[in-house]
């Protein structure tokens, strides 16, 4: 039953490099971050990749974290829910969030905010609400906080566009 | 110092406060940062996983358990199984009072339903606990599982939900019947759906001695403090539960179930903290449901399309051990006028786990068969489903005849016609295409939801600085507790919002109530107003009897609070800050406590409802009967409106609540086991995000003098109600099939296209 085995890997989480000494080959990339290093703001909804509540930025793309084997995140880079703010300062996703109503108990949230920061990275929200729902759709709420949460990242979109103008001008 | 509240003759009146304000959430940081502690975030040093194992079988009893090999497994620390169970104080077979359903806790190796706990399994790791379990590989003496009305067993309830009666008669419907002019009847059947919070269901328990900490999503925090004391021995306060955040509970999260009993056993027995958190699958069984209904609607209409008889029955499953009756046909009693009125119900044992209250439980189900048979009775009056309804407007709750406390349905009705463009709608179904050539239809319903009071408690105080501490033991599932009970809290005491820090969802808290039946603002809030009202009592008291006060002398007046000052009620001027008054007298802070109770003379001689009424459009694919809601349009009046963001949430998210009961859900069961064929959030259909149409929720105006005395009524619940028999009439209206089965299919337009 030799389950033990004894792996280091080496991974950024947040912009802090982390060596993580694994004792079972069977933690996933969420596990990891929840229970052993105690990074409990990704949420575990399903499991099984259905939900999206566990959802992390990997290398800049999002994926759902329980999907992933801890052991195969060697040399990733990894951003969570933790890694978004700079500082005090939120991330226009996050404000906007809050701003349109875009949650109600928040269990599912920080995949939504990941998967939307995710989505707008790709550059493929654009400002069509309707392709938001279809981008956004690997992301279940429950709650049905559905309408603040796209409009919320039409206006994230918006201002980071904007940004991203202002920047190259 | 309590004072009990809140007659009609005490009420509120609003003075520039900042209730009324659509403030975003005050946890609103905690929950886009991460930072807010849902109870499978803690994290107690020393803390054992558990997982538990549950039944693949319906009904029977467990033969075998692999105990050895799962214990052989490294990091397992100990299988709990019924042969080495610790025992507990209360019979788990016997119901808990007032609400708890019998629970199985490993009482004995029977077997009642699929993912029933048969074994727990603890370890030093996640992953340990969880291969322990898988180990167990469990052996069975299976018994013929009984799935449905063919192989279930018929009764007539004691009581329906939570204690209501399972008939109710006004006049005398064969009556009715005989003298109406046309008799439209039918059968619906709704399905069994899942709760399927985000938030599994999870616990942290800790025990120190004989106290326990318990950290879990708990939408009844003083209840479960007792029933939990009952089960373990203990008296009540020494259960210390935590529930600052809750993932979402629509029910799920008010009942005592099992699992959690069983891991706070295991922290017991282990003398560890024990963490568990079900799966998505584990979630089909212990925790309840909303149970199957199958639903027979007879309305008797006159020449002029009044109802001359409303007749509703319903048969509900229910498990083979325990009762919860979907209380559907109640939906038909408080909405109609009609001479007589008979809602009666049946219920029908399964093998399966008890179901209970899930958002709307009995209004949910009740109301989509009855919008539906509606609209199918204005159809055969050949009359406006609008007009159909107006025609037949309750001015005094049908079967009392009590007046209503408040009743803006009527503006509902206009301002969501409105908004829709209703006056628009062709009365003959599939008359409308769109540009794509998609059939389209307009369907609507009325919603309704009646105003519980659940006793509360509060206590806030008033300090030196201008600020405030209000505390209650209040429930945030979502609906926006934290915000709206400190809005209510700020207004009592005449202070900014920001000036005052709620402390909420915990056990140690005065006891906040239930957050359930739409009524945990009212509740909490009117504990909240009452505790700052008697605070600021105090103040005035002090005031008023200090002859170096300007308020000296002006208790026959009254004086009022406001901006952190009283004033006379005579004179604005003359009045002076809470921070005056109370170094005069040298005191530092004032501590009013207060509980609410809703006045049973009020409760004897209004009847008390939020109403609303629902628009929708759908558009479906002519050929592959592929089903879409297009708008929804909902308008609603529910009483005095604390925060109008947090409100249209609410009204939205039971509206998306009405697209998946009408379109989306349900859990579906293999006849031949018992089993489910889709216990998982991807062949569970909930909607996504691409699912939901560009919503509108309207706030009508009501002033509610009765309700209590801030006027607030409930909104978690009713935008379920309505929409669900509203989008089922969108879909008649634009393909000319009636479809009595939820959810509709695309086979049954398919199946109906053919037919025709």
């Amino acid at each position: 039953m030799g389950y033990h085995m004894s792996l280091s890997i080496r991974l950024t989480i947040n912009g802090q490099p982390r060596d993580v000494a694994l004792d079972d080959p069977r933690v996933t990339l969420l596990d990891l971050l929840r229970e052993r290093l105690h990074l409990t703001g990704t949420k575990k909804g399903c499991d099984r990749g259905q939900c999206g509540a566990c959802t992390v930025l990997v290398d800049g793309r999002r994926i759902n974290s329980c999907l992933a084997l801890a052991a195969s995140m060697d040399g990733a880079q990894i951003t969570t829910i933790e890694g978004l703010a700079d500082g005090e300062t939120l991330h226009p996703v996050q404000a906007t969030f809050i701003a349109h109503d875009g949650f109600q108990c928040g269990y599912c949230t920080p995949g939504q905010i990941m998967s939307a920061v995710g989505l707008i990275n790709e550059g493929r929200a654009g400002d069509d609400p309707e392709r938001i729902r279809e981008l956004m759709s690997g992301n279940i709420c429950r709650c049905g906080a559905y309408q603040g949460i796209t409009e919320a990242v039409l206006e994230a979109q918006k201002i980071l566009s904007d940004d991203e103008k202002r920047d190259a001008a | 110092m309590q004072h009990e509240t809140a007659s009609p003759t005490a009420r509120h009146h609003r003075h520039g406060s900042n209730a009324g304000q659509p403030l975003t959430r005050r946890d609103g940081l905690l929950k886009v940062t991460g930072r807010a502690t849902y109870a499978a975030d803690n994290h107690p040093d020393g803390t054992l996983y558990a997982v538990v194992a549950t039944s693949s079988i319906a009904r029977g009893r467990v033969r075998s358990l692999n105990v050895e090999a799962a214990k052989a497994h490294p990091g397992v620390v100990e299988v709990l199984t019924p042969a080495n169970r610790p025992p507990l104080a209360h019979d788990p077979d016997e119901k808990m009072p007032p609400f708890g359903f019998r629970v199985e806790v490993l009482q004995d190796d029977t077997v009642r339903y699929v993912n029933q706990p048969i074994a727990m399994v603890i370890a030093q790791s996640l992953e340990a606990a969880t291969e322990g379990a898988a180990l167990l590989d469990p052996r069975y003496e299976t018994e013929p599982a009984r799935t449905g009305p063919s192989n279930g067993t018929r009764f007539d309830p004691q009581a329906i939900g939570v204690g209501a009666p399972a008939r109710t008669a006004h006049g005398d419907i064969e009556a009715g019947l005989a003298v109406a002019a046309r008799v439209t009847e039918a059968e619906y059947v709704t399905p069994s759906q899942y709760h399927n919070a985000m938030e599994p269901h999870a616990i942290v328990a800790q025990w120190d001695g004989d106290r326990v900490t318990i950290d879990m999503p708990n939408q009844a925090l003083a209840l479960s403090c007792a029933s939990y004391a009952a089960y373990f021995g203990i008296p009540a306060e020494n259960v210390v539960i935590r529930s600052p955040f809750l993932g979402g509970g629509f029910g799920s999260k008010a009942i005592l179930n099992g699992p959690q009993i069983l891991a706070i056993l295991a922290a017991r027995m282990l003398g560890h903290p024990v963490k568990l958190a079900l799966t998505r699958a584990q979630m089909y069984g212990p925790v309840g449901h909303r149970g199957r209904t199958w639903q027979k609607l007879r309305l008797g209409t006159d020449a002029q399309g009044r109802l001359t008889a409303l007749h509703h029955h319903a048969l509900g499953a229910t498990s083979s051990f325990d009762e919860f009756i979907e209380p559907a046909a109640n939906a038909s009693l408080p909405l109609y006028a009609s001479p007589a009125i008979l809602a009666e119900h049946e219920g029908l044992r399964l093998d399966i786990g008890t179901p209970g209250p899930m958002r709307a439980p009995g209004e949910a189900s009740g109301s989509a068969a009855l919008e539906v048979a509606m609209d199918e009775a204005a159809e055969a009056c050949g009359m406006d489903p609008l007009d159909f309804r107006l025609a037949n407007y309750a001015e005094t709750e049908p079967v009392t005849g009590k007046p209503f406390s408040s009743k803006a349905l009527r503006e509902c009705y206009v301002e969501g016609a409105k908004r829709f463009g209703w006056s628009e709608r062709p009365l003959a179904p599939r008359t409308m295409r769109d540009e794509n050539g998609f059939l389209v239809g307009w369907g609507m319903g009325t919603a309704v939801f009646p105003c519980p009071h659940f006793p509360a408690e509060a206590r806030a105080t008033l300090r030196a600085d201008d600020t405030a501490l209000v505390e209650t033991g209040g429930v945030d599932m979502g609906q926006g507790a934290w915000t709206a009970l400190a809005q209510i809290a700020a207004e009592a005491l005449g202070l900014d919002p920001d000036q005052v820090e709620l402390r909420s969802g915990e056990s140690t808290l005065p006891d906040g109530g239930i957050a359930g039946g739409s009524a945990h603002t009212a509740s909490a809030g009117m504990a909240l107003h009452n505790a700052g009202g008697n605070a600021i009592a105090q103040l005035a008291e002090l005031a008023t009897a200090d002859p170096e006060s300007p308020l000296f002398g002006a208790g026959n007046i009254g004086v009022v609070a406001q901006a952190g000052r009283l004033h006379r009620r005579d004179d604005e001027q003359r009045g002076e800050t809470y921070a005056a008054i109370l170094a005069r007298a040298g005191r530092t802070e004032v501590v009013g406590t207060a509980k609410s109770t809703r006045d049973p003379a009020v409760a004897s001689t209004h009847a008390m409802y939020s109403h609303g009424a629902v628009f929708a459009e759908v558009k479906i694919d002519p050929d592959l009967g592929q089903i879409r809601t297009t708008r929804l349009v909902g308008a609603f009046a529910a009483g005095r409106i604390i925060n109008p963001r947090l409100v249209r949430s609410q009204y939205f998210g039971g509206m998306i609540w009405g697209i998946s009961f009408a379109l989306h859900e349900e859990a579906i069961t293999d006849r031949r086991t018992g089993r489910f064929l889709n216990a998982d959030l991807a062949e569970y259909h909930v909607p996504v995000n691409a699912d939901v149409p560009a919503l509108d929720a309207l706030l009508i105006p009501e002033d509610d003098p009765h309700v209590n005395a801030i006027g607030v009524k409930g909104v978690g619940e009713i935008g379920i109600t309505g929409t669900v028999g509203a989008i089922a009439n969108a879909v008649w209206h634009a393909t000319g099939t009636r479809v009595r089965r939820f959810p509709i299919r695309m086979e049954d337009l398919l199946a109906g296209s053919s037919a025709e």
